[in-house]
């Protein structure tokens, strides 16, 4: 299980002691965060949704083909669902690696896939009381840009 | 058998596939084409076997040995010339005391009310019976009766260099009939033609079946709920999706989604089947 989600605060203590490897040299993190504003509006909170069979399939594809890529030892994600605060974590991404160098490339690696290809979804709730999902409403409101949007915007990351 | 009698006897109808074109625009044999695991002449053989006593198939010189076609009677072309021409006078010249029934072998929406209507409709006095084309209302000689006074006229036409026979029953007054089935006729001679064939036999086959459908995000909230059984024609997610785009007026175009059936990454012309399981994806957000 290299791919999971949670509905609580994600325990990195516990994450990091599944990473430990003897072989290891190095061991990198990525931490995703709810952030106070997103493409010029003031965000108070967000709101995750997965569907869950798939992405945890999607999620652990994504992790065998970092370690298929980049030589790691262990590698994991954990996605947070549900509603999140400001300054709570979305996301954590841990690889340990005999070297710094592919632990890096792979942690970069995962969370980049996990943000254009697992089936999540984030609702931004905004200061003013508007509410919008991410990467969804733009295109919706312009219909007729869709296709390009779809390249331009539609799997970009953001937030996070 | 006086001269009366024989003069009142009605030739009876043989039927003949014609099988020995060049399928050239379609660039593979068109009669093995499959429908529905069938090839096209099993279906137009079959399908003429269920309404005339004898069935033959029209192939040129080369062809006889051709597995695909050697199980079936065969009339080796015997008249010289290229085309259905000869493989209509093969036939007449075989058994000049029959009137046949050709077929073409690019026809797979021929059906059995086709046939009937053709038969029912017959007029043994004309040099053939044919239906005319429902797209530019020209007879239609490759689906068509024809009598066994037809030979001697078709020998003449081809000796002055005639080679269409549509334009020879123009000429030599058939009897022209409308179809009731409208499409029956509709031939399929290229790659495209065939698809989209193929694509009609699917959506006919697909009779209403119910699947689940998941619904997420802004889906969800357009949909107002996140789950439902539904009973739908639709045969593709693609199918699907306009359906239900309809039915709950979903902002998102096709274009903007992925699709997923049975948990696992789908296409949209996947084939959909009982109690799968869709969910169609938004873009995605995660991080």
């Amino acid at each position: 299980m290299n791919f999971r989600f949670v509905e609580e605060a994600i325990d990195t203590a516990t994450a990091r002691v599944e990473l430990l490897d003897p072989g290891a040299g190095g061991f990198v993190t990525f931490e995703g965060w709810v952030r106070d504003f997103n493409e010029g509006r003031e965000v108070t909170a967000l709101e995750y949704e997965a569907f869950q069979a798939l992405a945890v399939k999607e999620g652990e594809r994504i992790v065998a083909e970092a370690a298929a890529r980049f030589p790691v030892r262990r590698a994991l994600c954990i996605h947070r669902v549900g509603r999140l605060a400001l300054t709570d974590m979305a996301v954590w991404v841990g690889v340990s690696a005999t070297h710094r160098g592919e632990a890096f490339d792979a942690c970069r690696f995962i969370i980049d896939e996990v943000k254009h290809r697992v089936p999540i979804w984030k609702k931004e709730h905004y200061r003013n009381g508007d509410s919008g999902w991410v990467n969804c409403e733009a295109c919706a409101a312009t219909p007729s840009h869709a296709h390009g949007a779809l390249h331009a915007h539609g799997h970009e990351p953001n937030a996070a | 058998m006086t001269a009366a009698s024989a003069a009142s006897a009605v030739p009876p109808v043989f039927g003949l596939v014609l099988a020995g074109g060049l399928s050239s625009r379609m660039q593979r044999d068109k009669a093995t084409l499959p429908y529905r695991g069938k090839s096209q002449l099993e279906r137009v053989f079959e399908l003429a076997a269920g309404y005339l006593p004898e069935v033959y198939v029209s192939v040129r010189a080369g062809q006889a040995a051709d597995p695909s076609r050697l199980r079936y009677p065969l009339i080796v072309d015997s008249v010289p010339g290229e085309g259905p021409i000869a493989g209509i006078r093969s036939a007449l010249a075989a058994r000049p005391d029959v009137a046949w029934l050709v077929l073409a072998c690019d026809l797979p929406f021929l059906s059995e009310a086709a046939l009937s209507q053709l038969l029912a409709e017959r007029d043994p006095a004309a040099s053939a019976t044919a239906f005319c084309s429902t797209h530019d209302g020209l007879p239609e000689p490759l689906c068509a009766i024809w009598e066994p006074k037809s030979a001697a006229e078709l020998a003449a036409y081809q000796e002055a260099d005639g080679r269409c026979p549509r334009k020879f029953l123009i000429r030599h007054g058939a009897k022209i009939i409308e179809p009731r089935d409208r499409r029956a006729l509709d031939n399929v001679n290229t790659p495209d033609e065939y698809r989209d064939a193929l694509r009609s036999f699917d959506s006919e086959a697909s009779a209403p079946m119910q699947v689940k459908i998941q619904y997420y995000a802004l889906m969800r909230e357009q949909a107002g709920r996140s789950d439902e059984t539904l009973e739908t024609a639709a045969s593709t997610p693609a199918d699907l999706y306009s359906e239900l785009k309809t039915r709950y007026g979903f902002t998102l175009s096709r274009e903007q989604l992925k699709v997923a059936v049975n948990s696992e990454f789908a296409s949209w012309s996947r084939k959909l089947a009982a109690g799968d399981s869709v969910v169609f994806i938004p873009p995605v957000a995660g991080g």
